[in-house]
């Protein structure tokens, strides 16, 4: 499998990417580095939800409730227990994983429309015992001042971290998105009918899908904590997972990098623009709106019309899959 | 949570209050189940314009100096303003997407809340706004021996005449008879020589003049700011789920549970009263995933 990894170009330009990114921090302003590292996160986080909408074709509308709760739990375990940072590290994927598995359970059963809603309802509900449950979470107000280890808590050292459990991530992602798993989620997103008659337990795919890609969204709640030190219900807000299905739009929903491309351009846009204007959303409406137009497969398939590459597929080569 | 201090009397009222709460969800979520019904697309930006719908009954009848006619024509002008908006969305931009897949009529509708929600602020500025009931509206009257507000009484009686004029609207006469049958087969429709595209532009527009209605209902009950339209729409979200998508009987069921709920919530624990509701969606979800009534499609 690495050989056959090591032949895509996709491959070399993420490797070269990867190394730029670690040798970058010195020479650019600290602000930037902090727009990098918002972007890592955000764009592990858009990741997982790709792995579900683009990937699988579930309506997963509300995958932010599984990031806050993976930053929660996190940020629960640092700041009430004296138990050692990776416990907590660990705890917050865990507990996304599993409320994934817990809501996965009841929208399985249902189809594409049903599936989203529900979502939406079970995902709200658990904003809203995070929003009421105020001895335990702070409510409105938050947790902030949450301790990490000395090493992890700079800037340019949660930077490094950051970017390297991302990069550990999309390895892992990747590994996942070319499995016989992977391949059998994409048939399913195709033809649902077609994979149940031979003999792939649809609902069981799906769940398990869910499962993974809510632990990656919590291991993106958990490099927020890291980021920010900070959690606050907006976190699990339902507009927030709207927001990150924008990005998987604009990145390309059938690419395996696109949602990084989308991550990084919505953050920019949100800093740079956003500074100079207090109707931010309003921006983003009219760039979904110009998407859903003119660009419905998003950024990465302009790349092959810029470069003059790609237009005749090669024999055995993926066209859709040459975004990574 | 002490039993022991929850009277007879609470417990009437709280109902009450309840069920005109449920008034307003139901109106709503009509709005949106009708929708749902024919285009088959959760209208994201409902809340939205029942947000506008709020915010145009204040204008309204700030401008006209308040009072009675001030009341009367904020829930005549205010829903058609609101439906004048969804028109001008629906022909400029919605109406090209109709062939693509449902997944970009979805985003469509959140990229308009998104949109909308800013215009608002433009427009409106984040303030919270309050308009007064019409005398005749004001005060309370004695139910159960505790105080009951008359306004609620009057969307006691609203509620209803929405629910009986929407049915006999959806079952009785042509156009609604026409939409129906969209929801069903928009492509036999459109093969019996109707324009399968206005039909759709109908049930949009008056969809979103039942968010407006409703808007403009809340207006005097509550205080009308920016972020009423996230709360309302997750509300008539989950309402439509369990009642049974595009099922107006069902959006009426599941806004009485819905709003019974909230009200015995607050009564017996306050502090988590919001959970109360959305506990009650996922049991009615676990016993029928499909929602009580027969969905339309």
């Amino acid at each position: 499998m690495l050989q056959d990894v090591l032949k895509h170009k996709s491959t070399w330009t993420a490797l070269i990417l990867f190394i730029v990114m670690l040798l970058l921090p010195p020479f650019i302003p600290r602000f930037y580095t902090y727009i990098l590292t918002v972007i890592f996160v955000t764009a592990l986080f858009a990741m997982s939800l790709n792995m579900l909408v683009g990937h699988g074709g579930l309506f997963q509308f509300h995958h932010a409730a599984f990031y806050g709760v993976g930053a929660y739990t996190a940020a629960l375990v640092f700041t009430k227990t004296s138990l050692p940072f990776w416990v907590g590290f660990l705890a917050g994927p865990l507990a996304a994983a599993i409320a994934g598995l817990i809501i996965g359970l009841f929208c399985v059963r249902l189809s594409n429309l049903y599936f989203g809603m529900l979502q939406i309802s079970l995902g709200s509900l658990i904003w809203a015992i995070t929003f009421r449950w105020y001895s335990l979470t702070h409510g409105d107000d938050g947790i902030h001042g949450i301790p990490v280890p000395d090493l992890i808590a700079s800037q340019k050292g949660s930077y490094y971290f950051i970017l390297i459990v991302l990069g550990i991530c999309l390895i892992l992602m990747y590994m996942v998105h070319k499995s016989p798993f992977g391949s059998t989620l994409q048939a399913v997103r195709d033809n649902p009918e077609r994979c149940e008659a031979v003999g792939v337990n649809v609902r069981r795919h799906k769940l398990s899908a869910i499962v993974i890609a809510t632990f990656f969204a919590g291991v993106a709640g958990v490099l927020f904590v890291v980021l920010e030190r900070s959690v606050f219900p907006d976190l699990l807000f339902w507009v927030l997972s709207l927001e990150i299905f924008i990005m998987c739009l604009l990145g390309g929903w059938f690419t395996f990098g696109g949602p990084i491309l989308g991550a990084a351009v919505i953050v920019s846009l949100r800093t740079f623009v956003g500074a100079y204007t207090e109707y931010w959303t309003l921006i983003l409406g009219v760039i979904l709106i110009l998407l859903i137009f003119f660009l419905p497969e998003g950024l990465v398939s302009l790349i092959p019309k810029i470069f003059k590459i790609g237009t005749k597929p090669k024999d055995g080569e993926d066209e859709l899959n040459a975004g990574g | 949570m002490d039993i022991q201090t929850v009277s007879l009397a609470a417990i009437g009222s709280h109902l009450l209050v309840g069920l005109s709460r449920a008034m307003i969800l139901f109106i709503v979520s009509s709005g949106l189940s009708f929708v749902l019904g024919v285009l088959r697309v959760p209208n994201v930006a409902h809340g939205s314009l029942y947000m506008i719908g709020a915010f145009a009954a204040f204008s309204i009848s700030t401008f006209v100096g308040g009072g009675t006619t001030g009341f009367i024509l904020s829930l005549v002008f205010a829903p058609l303003f609101v439906a004048l908006i969804s028109l001008v969305a629906e022909r400029s931009l919605f109406r090209f997407l109709y062939e693509r897949e449902h997944l970009m009529l979805l985003l469509f509708t959140f990229a308009l809340m998104l949109i909308l929600g800013d215009l608002v602020k433009m427009v409106w500025g984040a303030d919270y706004r309050s308009i007064m009931a019409p005398e005749f509206l004001q005060g309370s009257v004695s139910i159960f021996g505790s105080p009951f507000p008359v306004y609620n009484l009057f969307l006691l009686a609203v509620g209803p005449i929405v629910a009986v004029g929407l049915w006999f609207f959806s079952n009785k006469t042509k156009i609604g008879k026409i939409a129906r049958a969209a929801a069903v087969d928009m492509e036999m429709v459109g093969a019996i020589g109707i324009n399968v595209s206005w039909v759709f532009a109908f049930a949009f527009v008056l969809g979103c003049f039942l968010a407006g209605l409703g808007g403009a209902l809340v207006a005097p009950t509550v205080s009308v700011t920016l972020g009423m339209d996230h709360d309302i729409i997750i509300e008539a979200f989950l309402i439509v789920t369990i009642g049974g998508l595009g099922n107006m009987w069902g959006a009426m069921a599941g806004s009485l549970i819905f709003g019974i709920t909230q009200s015995f919530g607050v009564l017996f624990w306050p502090q988590f009263a919001i959970v109360f509701p959305y506990l009650a969606v996922v049991i009615v979800l676990t016993w029928r995933p499909k929602g009580m009534l027969k969905s339309v499609w």
